[in-house]
């Protein structure tokens, strides 16, 4: 494994560069069919407000995975991920239009750990409000 | 039906699954992520990988279908139309990388039943054909309580 980030070059409070990422309706229908979940709340309007939801959401994977691009494309290696965790806290709702929803993604390191390893905070959010908590990744530095 | 929390510890059968260079590009197109490691060999080679390496949660597409045979367990109990998403977890002990075949292993890591509501974690531990540990995947269901 090869981060192109060293243990050196970061401390506590170190902040990873933000990204925002937009999410379309099309977006939640390619992620479903690359990651097998065809849960109908992630495509289908009329379920998803039939069951409470304020329209359809994207997948918690789909945030999860465009989250933890703020690390990937910092450190270097997607390789050096060790640890991975977060929490689904609110629902990411993608409305029928162009625009679509935008998660905006932050991190910093908030631990520096033994063997090169650091903890890094993800503040993911969608207009404002935290979609993720507690995310977190641990991350094997040069 | 209540979940079954005596279930916890239960494992089940090993699923295998072949990981492939289209796979990964396609999940990495999915999510829009562009990077190099999962779509050129040669940069993910350049990285010391010996494929191309698989995104972080990519590993949910490893471990699908032996969490489905979880929560499709008839002795489990769980409400799967009220089911919402809660925690997720990966710990690597190495990279998924293009070309390998991984063995998973599913078990109910912990079930219980807090103000109504059913929480379930499945463990899914992804090995190599050496049986070496490749990744650990916590996935957290939530069955809401039913309402009145």
């Amino acid at each position: 494994m090869a981060a192109t980030v060293g243990v050196n070059d970061v401390e506590v409070g170190t902040e990873l560069p933000p990204q925002s990422f937009t999410l379309l309706r099309v977006n939640l229908v390619k992620y479903a069919g690359a990651s097998g979940d065809f849960n109908v709340i992630h495509w289908n309007e009329r379920v998803a407000t039939e069951v409470g939801l304020p329209n359809v959401i994207a997948h918690g994977m789909l945030t999860m995975a465009e989250a933890v691009r703020v690390v990937t494309d910092w450190c270097g290696d997607p390789g050096a991920v060790i640890e991975y965790s977060t929490k689904f806290t609110k629902p990411v709702p993608v409305p029928d239009h162009d625009a679509g929803a935008t998660v905006d993604v932050s991190g910093k390191v908030i631990e520096v750990l033994d063997a090169g390893r650091v903890k890094v905070e993800l503040t993911a959010t969608c207009e404002g409000v935290r979609v993720l908590g507690m995310a977190r990744a641990v991350v094997q530095l040069a | 039906m209540a979940l079954n929390i005596e279930l916890v510890g239960k494992q089940y059968p090993p699923q295998t699954y072949e990981v492939g260079r289209e796979k990964i590009r396609e999940f990495a197109a999915a999510v829009g992520d562009e990077n190099p490691a999962y779509h050129d060999v040669g940069a993910a080679e350049a990285l010391g990988h010996g494929d191309l390496v698989a995104p972080p949660t990519f590993a949910v597409v490893v471990t699908r279908g032996s969490q489905l045979a979880v929560i499709d367990d008839p002795e489990l109990g769980l409400e799967f139309s009220r089911v919402v998403h809660g925690n997720q977890k990966f710990q690597f002990t190495r990279p998924i990388v293009a070309g390998e075949v991984l063995q998973t292993t599913a078990s109910v890591h912990s079930a219980r039943t807090m103000a109504g509501n059913d929480i379930l974690t499945i463990r899914s531990d992804v090995a190599d054909q050496a049986g070496a540990p490749v990744v650990s995947v916590f996935a957290t269901l939530v069955a809401r309580a039913v309402e009145g």
